[in-house]
């Protein structure tokens, strides 16, 4: 009997915050905002103050069930909307709406327990046929292609209003992570009628004003289950030139920059003590992608050519200030399997110009199509010139992102090279596993690893994955420039920060104020 | 009278017309399909395709044409495929905050220019008058978001006098509001002004140089009272031109300084409809400009009748 169970509560971050500054601005706000029962005069851990985020992509609507991009989980998951399980810091899977669950012997049925008491922001209980009907939506009324991860379950039984049974057609390591991303969040049946502007959540917090364009505030929940989040409410501010939201942060406008785009402005922060800067790793990968079908990069020689001619560490330093990892693979260091396959081509340009005359195709233009975004367009002109430099012709053209980028390049697939940033986590086989995805690699190799990974034990999947990253390193399916960093700037006395971008949410129920 | 305003609503409706056609023509040939963005990079076709369908995307382009001409001339704006919300209220709240600003930075523009460009014509020959002209020069060349940077970094990162950016709705926060409409104002409308006061200084030249001011002169006003008294209303008539052409380069300029000053505004909202190839958003936002110049344009013709007298008798 090899039952795996798993029981550990929510952890609680406990911040002891009311000293007389909170205690001063609690008592300036209380005659406009809406004071909450849990003020912070009895030492608890929450405070009536308000915090501003300042972040890049605003979410066009609020309905990541049919609307793709970052940006909706970013704002909503975990803090609106709450998953049965969520992955946590250190990449583990932890409870959240299911206090425990077991997994049977033959690893198709999961039993999870739910926790008593929660509430919708509507008022609807949470029970096990809401998590059902969340399970059945993605499968039956979703449209993007994420929900594909749903596809592994068979049938969805709510054993009591407490107990939740999912049966899978086969054994999947991979189902239980993906519940902790978007595709997990739990709906109500009442709660779904206008997902794109009303939102309803389980979650510590609900949206409560929405300015487009400019912002989107959350409020505490007061009748939220679990521990309540320290800020009264939190408004996330969006900026779409990277210069006004470090003035923004510099003139008080905004607390904490969420996403820094611009790293070369991080020395003004670093310099002065009434910020902090957080520096950490995230899950896009900035992927030199390469069209594997056709055109000059089908050739496997010239792929390994570009591979070698392309000294990582200068173009980092050159096009991202030095700041972001190097990966050799599609694997961001928070995985399970991370290797360091940084050595798989070390960057040799002798070996790169030998490497180009034999394949016999030194004479194409290759095109290299960038999306217009920060990193692809200054990475781009580095990534150039160093190919240029063991004989490469390179045509570089730039496509607004995202309309014209995803039509050509995207959907198309007309281009030779491109650069962009994957950032859904574990996105190795959404990005190569798939022989019409617009890399055009999907070996069956990488595909037959990918899916006994999967069905794998756990230390199979470990094994499984880490070959699969070394096949693809190896074939040189595409070029991996750097990990995109996680940078957070903040006041100084801000706690509670992730050092990695590791889910899908910028997670701000564990925020605080340092006293 | 009557004639000549008929005569130039006819204008103004035939230039409608056109400018809608030209408008929806070049939505349609952007690259990028836009129910593929609005679903963003993992969307599957069939889900594609469908929002193709819910919003008549597949329609012959005529009929969207129409659909689209009769939705805006009965104030029905439909509802964004990116947003899912209904566009007029949105466009409504959006083109409020423009008409703040550009109001806003068009008095800043006038008070400047108006004593400034008199003081330089009634000055023209002096060093007063030749420094006041430089420094108007130098205004004319800088660009408004230009200015608009240099004065964040001055006066709100550096001397930390105002916000860097933001907006807040009057109702609101009526201090704070100000607070944020100091420096777009200011940006907006300094350079205009500098234009302005340009046009200001040849018109009072002009009118300083005519007949019936030497008669005012003679009857014993003041240089300053004969001005003020005979001079300053003809001068006006080149000046409203101007300034009606101003309100339209206003309305343009404001697109960009929205995006330095993180304003909700028109121009911020046309933005990045076009990048989320909103195409129905970008259309209206689009045509709503191009019918706020055309009528400001009307207006100013009326205007002249108002100013000038000598026009309401002949038929121009």
């Amino acid at each position: 009997m090899t039952k795996v169970k798993y029981h550990t509560r929510k952890p609680s971050t406990v911040v002891v915050a009311t000293t007389a500054a909170s205690l001063l601005l609690a008592a300036c706000s209380a005659g406009s905002g809406p004071g909450t029962g849990s003020d912070g005069g009895e030492g608890s851990a929450t405070s009536d103050e308000q915090l501003v985020v300042g972040l890049v992509a605003e979410p066009a609507n609020l309905d990541f069930t049919t609307t793709d991009g970052a940006a909706i989980p970013q704002a909503l998951l975990y803090n609106v909307y709450e998953n049965l399980v969520e992955v946590d810091q250190g990449g583990e899977i932890v409870p959240a709406l299911a206090e425990s669950w077991e997994v049977s012997e033959d690893r198709t049925t999961y039993t999870f327990q739910l926790v008593e008491g929660a509430t919708f922001s509507n008022g609807e209980e949470f029970t096990a046929e809401d998590a059902k009907f969340s399970i059945e939506q993605v499968q039956q009324d979703w449209t993007i292609s994420l929900k594909a991860a749903m596809d592994v379950v068979e049938s969805v039984q709510a054993v009591s209003p407490t107990e939740l049974e999912v049966t899978l057609k086969q054994p999947s390591n991979d189902w239980l992570y993906r519940m902790t991303t978007r595709i997990g969040a739990m709906f109500d049946e009442q709660g779904v009628q206008d997902l794109a502007n009303d939102p309803v959540g389980t979650g510590p917090y609900d949206v409560s004003e929405r300015v487009r364009g400019d912002s989107l505030t959350l409020s505490r929940n007061d009748d939220y289950w679990g521990e309540a989040p320290y800020f009264e409410s939190v408004t996330l501010k969006y900026f779409k030139d990277p210069t006004a939201l470090n003035n923004a942060l510099l003139s008080d406008t905004i607390d904490v920059i969420g996403t820094v785009q611009s790293p070369e402005s991080l020395d003004q922060f670093e310099s002065n003590d009434e910020y902090q800067v957080i520096e950490g790793t995230t899950n896009g990968e900035v992927v030199l992608s390469m069209n594997n079908e056709s055109g000059p990069m089908a050739n496997e020689q010239v792929r390994q050519a570009v591979r070698q001619a392309i000294d990582h560490q200068a173009l980092v330093d050159t096009c991202w200030a030095g700041r972001g990892e190097l990966i050799g693979s599609m694997v961001p260091p928070t995985d399970p399997w991370y290797e360091d396959l940084t050595d798989t081509y070390p960057y040799d340009p002798d070996a790169a110009r030998d490497l180009l005359e034999q394949s016999g195709e030194a004479s194409e233009t290759i095109r290299l199509r960038l999306p217009s975004l920060p990193y692809a367009t200054s990475c781009g002109t580095v990534v150039k010139s160093q190919l240029e430099e063991v004989g490469f012709t390179v045509e570089l053209d730039q496509l607004e992102f995202p309309a014209a980028w995803l039509s050509t390049v995207f959907t198309n697939a007309d281009y030779d090279m491109s650069i962009v940033a994957h950032v859904e986590p574990r996105d190795m086989g959404a990005v190569f596993g798939d022989p019409d995805y617009y890399t055009k690699y999907g070996t069956q190799e990488f595909q037959d690893l990918l899916a006994q990974a999967d069905q794998g034990s756990v230390e199979e999947q470990v094994e499984l994955t880490q070959d699969a990253a070394q096949l693809l390193s190896e074939d040189a399916a595409a070029d991996w420039l750097f990990l995109l960093p996680n940078l957070i700037v903040a006041e100084a006395d801000i706690t509670g920060l992730p050092e990695n971008a590791i889910s899908e949410s910028f997670d701000v129920t564990e925020l605080g104020r340092e006293s | 009278m009557a004639l000549r305003v008929l005569k130039r609503l006819g204008i103004l409706l035939g230039s409608l017309l056109v400018s809608s056609v030209i408008v929806f023509a070049f939505m349609a040939v952007l690259p990028g399909d836009p129910a593929r963005v609005a679903l963003g990079v993992n969307a599957s076709e069939s889900a594609v395709a469908q929002v193709r369908e819910q919003f008549g995307l597949d329609r012959p382009l005529v009929v969207q044409y129409a659909d689209w001409v009769q939705g805006m001339a009965t104030f029905d704006l439909g509802t964004s495929y990116v947003s899912r919300a209904p566009i007029g209220p949105q466009v409504a709240d959006r083109f409020l905050v423009t008409l703040w600003l550009v109001a806003t930075a068009m008095v800043v523009a006038v008070v400047i220019a108006i004593p400034v460009g008199t003081l330089m014509a009634v000055r023209h020959r002096t060093v007063s008058g030749v420094v006041l002209s430089a420094i108007s020069q130098v205004g004319v060349a800088v660009p408004a978001f230009l200015a608009g940077i240099l004065l964040i970094t001055v006066f709100a990162v550096k001397l930390g006098w105002l916000p860097a950016n933001g907006w807040t709705p009057p109702a609101e926060d009526p201090v704070m509001f100000l607070e944020q409409l100091v420096l777009p104002a200011i940006s907006l409308g300094l350079v205009q002004g500098a234009v302005l006061t340009r046009y200001v200084r040849s018109a009072v030249l002009d009118v300083l140089r005519e007949d019936y001011l030497r008669t005012a002169r003679a009857k014993g006003l003041r240089p300053g009272q004969a001005l003020r008294r005979h001079g300053l209303r003809n001068a006006a008539v080149p000046v409203v031109t101007v300034l009606g052409l101003q309100l339209a380069t206003l309305l343009i300029g404001a697109v960009v300084v929205e995006r330095v000053f993180v304003i909700p505004g028109l121009g911020s909202l046309l933005l990045d409809s076009v990048s989320n190839r909103d195409l129905i958003v970008v259309q209206d936002v689009v045509m709503i400009l191009v019918v706020a110049v055309l009528l400001v344009n009307f207006l100013v013709d009326l205007l002249y009748v108002v100013i000038d007298p000598r026009l309401r008798a002949g038929d121009a």
